[in-house]
């Protein structure tokens, strides 16, 4: 998938991951994407609330050996 | 979304109990709440400049698991069971302890607590630190971080009755 601009939060933990999301999605202006890479199994509830309360569209949110990578088009 | 309020009284001075108002005001202005921390009593504790007087106890508190956070796996899964009549006359055991908690606070990739802090205030969240306790015991405003204003229980209805959360903490 294509995107603007990726944030490593890998290694971080609740409550980082959306802050520092949240924090890029602000550099990006509207219909940009996010990649964020998260280690925090918490992080897979934590974007799809944080989508759905923020109106920032969760385009996809995957899983592959401990790691998780969301993308998020920015509203 | 951007009329939402949350509100939180924070009366805590421990280290363990610095976490759950500044993790949770940092994550509602994320999601485009207005926030305001009323820090009153032992919460005072956590908008001091110097946040090394933040412990932890484990003594009278039994959830508290007492595990190391070094050494090989075995060993840090082991729970030291130490009775609080030993903690209550060990010197130094609430220092012991938190140096510990802080250990696995890095382990796990938890924010610092002046970290959570500059998240908060980044994110434009409110403190107002409770002027009657400040002055009950003896601080002075040049004890606490900048940005912080000081009021009274009035101060904190005005915004907390109209919040959508109200928590204390």
């Amino acid at each position: 998938m294509n995107f603007d601009k990726e944030l490593d939060a890998r290694g971080l933990n609740c409550p980082l991951p959306i802050l520092r999301t949240k924090k890029t999605l602000n550099e990006l202006t509207a219909g940009q994407v996010l990649k964020i890479l998260a280690t925090d199994p918490g992080s897979v509830k934590d974007f799809a609330a944080f989508a759905k309360q923020t109106g920032n569209e969760l385009l996809s949110s995957t899983e592959a050996g401990g790691e998780y990578t969301f993308f998020i088009k920015k509203k | 979304m951007e009329d939402k309020k949350m509100a939180i009284i924070a009366t805590k001075g421990t280290l363990d109990w610095a976490y759950p108002p500044f993790i949770l005001a940092s994550t509602a202005a994320a999601l485009g709440y207005e926030t305001q921390i009323f820090f009153t009593f032992y919460g005072l504790q956590l908008v001091r400049k110097d946040t090394s007087g933040l412990k932890v106890s484990p003594l009278g508190n039994p959830g508290m698991p007492m595990k190391m956070p070094f050494g090989p796996k075995w060993f840090r899964g082991i729970n030291w069971n130490i009775p609080n009549a030993v903690q209550a006359v060990v010197p130094g055991f609430e220092s012991f302890a938190t140096v510990l908690m802080k250990q696995t606070i890095k382990n796990n990739g938890v924010a610092t607590i002046p970290e959570l802090r500059e998240l908060c205030q980044e994110a434009e969240v409110k403190f107002i630190a409770c002027q009657m306790t400040v002055e009950l015991f003896g601080f002075e405003h040049s004890d606490f971080i900048d940005g912080l204003e000081f009021g009274g229980a009035a101060t904190f209805f005005e915004f907390a009755g109209e919040s959508d959360i109200c928590l204390y903490m």
